[in-house]
């Protein structure tokens, strides 16, 4: 058993670090990015002669939400990599995994954006603009450094859960982590084996991160730790 | 010399300010009093575009905007750049140590030196007696003085008028005398003070020049010794309402 462990761990390990991690780092950064732009638009008021087309955009962005938490991902992974080619838009497969995980990321942290800015008083809003501050510098400088304290436990919670996740890219024929154990599997017909490797290196990878999380709680809460000093 | 010109503001069936016109001098402290819902804070808010009335004219020295036009960006932070503001509830950035709460306007929106902001800092912290507490954060102090930080932060962007908005309601009166001790040094200093306040012993002593607002109105515009040794009817009975 030793020997089966030995030679085909490191063949796992390397799926994931091959593909596993960068589709999930990748596809999480680009989420993240649509997720912070998509909370933006939801949760802004113009007023004046602008509100008709911003009111369109902002049904544009909240129906991508509503539609990506409500199917199924495997089902979003089939229809960009299996459905899409039928009206001439082909990805491979790697691509189509980046869109679809990001896509589906970006739906679910931008509720978790939206409901930590608006969770920061409006009276941090008037300081700000009371200094002089533009928008911009009143969202980045004062309002998101707040509003990250807020928002980075579910964040984390949907970075891990993506990492997890990335092992449904194997049904749009991605040989990451997952797909690497099926294979070696179907070999040395040693499936609880297998799956348990695969599945220990999951439990290593999101232990990393879940320490990563701790530190960096830990980090953008210090104004709020220090009150016990 | 700031000037408010036909000022209307309203927000669904409530008038907050009717046809309003006032002027609040340079150099000068204005005290604005009046009953609660009156639109007191509105009237101040409007001054640097925190509420935008629905018509009327805002003059600020050499500037001019009208409430009711689509006000570019550049505008909106035209006017807020000729004034800073001090909150009821201070309203400091919990996340950046007093410190950069106070440089944060100069570095970032002045484009001021860091080295030359926070020298700036040292010295309003210590001209407020708090230079010991620049690397705390806002919720390690008291409100009294988070309410002078909060002051300190205005300072620093060397505005042309301050604006104080019921600066000592939310504080015990210990703590409030403290605040007020630092709002008579500013208006002795010659600085332009717009202060919205129930304090009327703080009115008495340091407004130069006293507002009176009520129903969105201001119904009485005057020096402190008019208002209160000759009070119009309605204001003696504001008074009286003030006192035990």
């Amino acid at each position: 058993m030793w020997d089966i462990i030995k030679s085909s761990t490191p063949e796992i390990l390397w799926a994931g670090i091959k593909y596993t991690i960068p589709i999930a780092i990748i596809s999480f950064a680009i989420g993240l990015v649509l997720a912070v732009i998509t909370a933006l638009i939801r949760i802004s008021r113009p007023q004046g002669k602008s509100k008709p087309l911003w009111g369109g955009v902002r049904a544009v962005f909240s129906f991508y939400v509503w539609l990506f938490r409500s199917t199924p991902l495997l089902v979003q992974l089939f229809i960009v990599f299996f459905g899409l080619p039928n009206v001439g838009i082909q990805f491979d497969a790697w691509t189509a995994g980046i869109i679809t995980f990001s896509l589906n990321t970006g739906a679910y942290a931008s509720e978790t954006i939206r409901g930590a800015l608006l969770s920061i008083p409006e009276s941090q809003w008037d300081a700000a603009y009371s200094i002089g501050m533009t928008y911009r510098q009143a969202l980045f400088r004062i309002v998101f450094p707040q509003a990250l304290r807020v928002a980075l436990p579910p964040l984390s919670n949907s970075f891990i859960g993506l990492v997890k996740d990335t092992s449904l890219a194997s049904s749009i024929t991605i040989v990451e982590m997952f797909m690497v154990s099926q294979q070696i599997a179907s070999n040395n017909y040693q499936p609880l084996l297998m799956y348990s490797i695969v599945a220990a290196i999951y439990a290593l990878f999101c232990t990393i991160l879940s320490i990563l999380q701790h530190y960096l709680e830990k980090w953008t809460s210090r104004y709020v730790d220090a009150l016990g000093e | 010399m700031i000037k408010l010109e036909h000022v209307d503001k309203a927000y669904r069936d409530h008038h907050a300010l009717d046809d309003v016109t006032v002027t609040f001098d340079e150099h000068k402290t204005t005290v604005i009093l009046g009953p609660s819902g009156a639109g007191k804070s509105t009237l101040l808010r409007s001054l640097n575009l925190l509420e935008r009335p629905q018509s009327g004219t805002l003059t600020i020295d050499d500037l001019t905007v009208d409430y009711g036009a689509n006000l570019t960006n550049k505008e909106i932070l035209a006017v807020r750049r000729k004034m800073a503001m001090v909150f009821q509830s201070w309203n400091l950035f919990p996340h950046l140590t007093i410190l950069q709460n106070i440089t944060e306007g100069p570095i970032h929106v002045l484009k001021q030196d860091p080295v030359k902001a926070k020298q700036r800092a040292h010295e309003l912290l210590q001209k407020v007696g708090l230079d010991n507490t620049a690397d705390r954060f806002p919720g390690q102090l008291s409100g009294g003085q988070q309410q002078r930080i909060s002051i300190c932060r205005a300072l620093a962007m060397d505005p042309a008028y301050i604006l104080f908005d019921e600066p000592t309601s939310a504080l015990d009166p210990e703590l409030e005398a403290q605040v007020l001790r630092v709002l008579q040094q500013l208006a002795n200093d010659g600085d332009s003070l717009i202060v919205v306040t129930h304090n009327m012993e703080f009115a008495r002593r340091v407004a130069d020049k006293i507002v009176f607002v009520e129903d969105g109105q201001v119904d009485f515009t005057g020096t402190a010794d008019d208002f209160f040794n000759h009070p119009t009817p309605r204001i003696k009975e504001f008074l009286a309402a003030m006192e035990f």
